[in-house]
């Protein structure tokens, strides 16, 4: 399907893109290459002189032992937010999918979570698992396990990993649920037919044809607690007990807004933006690849 | 192979009823097609068949074990879909296999079968083809292999070739029809298409508002239809309907149109001027006979060897018959004669056939 507007002269096309343009400068391209040019310069303590210093920030981020437990704090916590968001949400999707009765009334309420701010859905969680205040948090203890997120790196770990995965389930709801739709239902029937359980459906049909979906889903989760997720760390735990929550994109606000250490923390989002960059591409390629149809 | 058996099969959804109690025995090895306008609850009955519905009352027995609540799976029965529902993320091989690999079929037996069913329908250059590769055609075909090389108890057909342009329809048509003769499976096979249905079935089975209209061979169905509605839907142009009065104690009809026409084959039931509604076959109307009617012709459509007319009656009944060979242009009206011996004889109020 070709369906191509061909505008003649230049000044239309330019005018309708300059909106869409104007907000990416402003908003993107420009603190990118600020982040890029600061990455690059070395201030002293008070600001007062700045020192162009090469590439010296990003070889002391690399080396830096903080940054490396950063890394690897966003290894488990990437990977573990998104395959909790992917799998509760296929799991709610396919149980919409068959609901019949009250099927509106039970997407909405499950798309609901993706409207709730960071931070308030922060507190939510807080109000839950608080040791001392905690509606979960308090019964765990009482049922004699020792629950206290404030002291226990894995479990404020495991805290903010239900919070920000509870937070994607519903985007991830939605797409999955779309996808479960434009099966169609005949292939269903006629792997029915075949001989094959519900199970073995969902696994053998039903699961390819949504691999696009998860696919895509992968990678939007991945850069979503690559960087959007600072807003429930920093409600929930910021980055403690220790540094036991401290991701990469929280270490980076740390670094520039707290130490002042603006060259690290420009070194340390270019890193980042880099990193993420490349996770995006390797995934398209391999989506284009392997995914079916 | 199987034989399968309905009995008062009801289906409602809703306070909707689609199907009234239809009951239907078919035999070891037997075609039957099941052919009616779209919403007759026809694809309803092949799905209950399918175990892809439940019936709301009645029971369904394959091969003499009642299937009636059990899943499609566990009835050993295989379905060849309208849009083919071939796995579009399988290939040719693999979406023939599928069956026998969850069934636990060895790898060689299923390598063995997959070769040997292609081989069947002339498909084995696909084997290694996704769906989205294939034509029309070569999908139907596919999804054919993916059913006989089970070798099921039953076939299910629904309307497997409505997708395709009228030419491959037709040799599609006689290739199913080999190939069921040839394996000896027992099908249902439903179609709106009447001349499928024709050539197709051992028996038709007529449906109309959720009733079998009638269950008899292609030509039964076409020589005594039961009802009004199975002698329009059946044949083509479609049948005459032309309303009359029981006359002469029940030995002839009086037609509102004019003539008063003889049976032949002994009198009706009834008193005088019972309301009657006769049939003729437009290929049997003449040019020359004893009851003449005169139709003031709206349309001649010559096709070569014959001519097909359509006009209209002296009191406004519509009539078209089929005549050999070339036949005057429009605008002239035209006698023509209703031969005796080919009326169908309906009662006008309920439309059942009327037999001496």
């Amino acid at each position: 399907m070709d369906r191509k507007v061909i505008f003649k002269g230049r000044a239309l096309p330019l005018l309708l893109l300059l909106p869409q343009l104007a907000v990416t400068l402003v908003f993107f391209i420009w603190p990118a290459a600020m982040a890029v040019w600061q990455s690059l310069l070395q201030q002293d303590a008070f600001g007062l002189s700045t020192e162009f210093v090469g590439l010296e920030n990003f070889a002391e981020v690399v080396a830096d032992p903080a940054w490396r437990g950063a890394a690897a704090n966003t290894a488990v916590f990437a990977s573990s937010v998104a395959m909790l968001a992917l799998g509760v949400a296929l799991f709610l999707a396919v149980q919409a999918d068959k609901a019949i009765r009250g099927q509106r009334f039970y997407r909405t309420m499950l798309i609901w979570p993706y409207a709730v701010a960071p931070a308030i859905s922060a507190v939510l969680w807080l109000f839950l698992f608080h040791p001392s205040i905690g509606l979960i948090g308090r019964a765990l203890n009482a049922a004699g396990v020792l629950w206290d997120y404030q002291l226990n790196g894995s479990q404020a770990m495991l805290l903010v990993v239900i919070a920000s995965a509870w937070k994607q389930v519903s985007y991830n709801f939605i797409f999955f649920l779309a996808g479960l739709q434009s099966i169609p239902k005949s292939v269903l029937e006629a792997a029915a037919i075949d001989g094959a359980r519900p199970l073995r459906r969902f696994w053998t049909v039903v699961f390819p044809l949504l691999s696009p979906t998860t696919f895509f889903l992968l990678v939007v989760n991945l850069v979503y607690a690559f960087f959007d997720t600072f807003g429930v760390i920093h409600a929930l735990t910021k980055g403690g007990p220790g540094k036991a929550t401290e991701t990469l994109i929280y270490k980076v606000y740390v670094d520039g807004v707290d130490n002042l250490n603006l060259g690290s923390s420009a070194a340390q989002s270019v890193l980042l933006m880099v990193f993420v960059i490349a996770l995006t591409v390797v995934q398209f390629r391999f989506v284009e690849r392997r995914v079916h149809y | 192979m199987a034989t399968l058996n309905l009995s008062a099969v009801t289906k409602s959804f809703g306070a909707t009823m689609v199907l009234h109690g239809i009951d239907l025995a078919v035999a070891d090895g037997e075609m039957i097609v099941i052919v009616g306008a779209s919403g007759c609850g026809k694809s309803t009955l092949l799905r209950i068949v399918a175990g892809l519905e439940t019936p709301t009352t009645g029971h369904v027995a394959i091969g003499g074990r009642e299937v009636t609540r059990l899943e499609p799976a566990d009835r050993d029965i295989a379905m060849v879909f309208q849009n083919y529902a071939l796995y579009p993320h399988m290939t040719v091989a693999q979406n023939m296999a599928y069956g026998l690999k969850i069934r636990g079929t060895p790898k060689e037996e299923i390598a063995r079968r997959v070769a040997e069913t292609a081989g069947l329908l002339g498909i084995e250059p696909l084997l290694a083809r996704k769906p989205r590769e294939l034509s029309g055609g070569q999908r139907q075909r596919v999804a054919m292999g993916r059913a006989i090389i089970r070798e099921p108890k039953l076939f299910l057909f629904d309307e497997p070739l409505s997708n395709l342009d009228a030419k491959l329809r037709v040799q599609m048509r006689g290739e199913i029809r080999r190939l069921q003769q040839r394996l000896g499976v027992t099908s249902l096979y439903v179609t709106h298409d009447q001349v499928e249905a024709m050539t197709l079935g051992d028996r038709l089975v007529v449906m109309h508002q959720g009733r079998a209209a009638q269950v008899a061979s292609p030509m039964e169905v076409w020589a005594r239809p039961a009802d009004t509605y199975v002698a329009s839907f059946i044949g083509s142009p479609a049948m005459n309907l032309l309303a009359g009065t029981l006359a002469e104690g029940g030995a002839a009809v009086q037609l509102k149109a004019g003539p008063l026409l003889r049976f032949q084959d002994g009198p009706r039931a009834g008193g005088d001027g019972r309301p009657l509604t006769i049939g003729i076959r437009p290929e049997h109307m003449l040019r020359d006979g004893e009851a003449l009617v005169t139709v003031a012709l709206d349309l001649v459509e010559p096709l070569g060897s014959e001519t097909v007319l359509h006009g209209k009656l002296a009191n406004g009944e519509v009539l078209t018959a089929r005549l050999p060979g070339m036949v005057p242009a429009v605008g002239s009206a035209m006698p023509l004669a209703i031969p005796a011996e080919a009326l169908h004889v309906f009662d006008a109020e309920t439309g059942r056939r009327l037999d001496s």
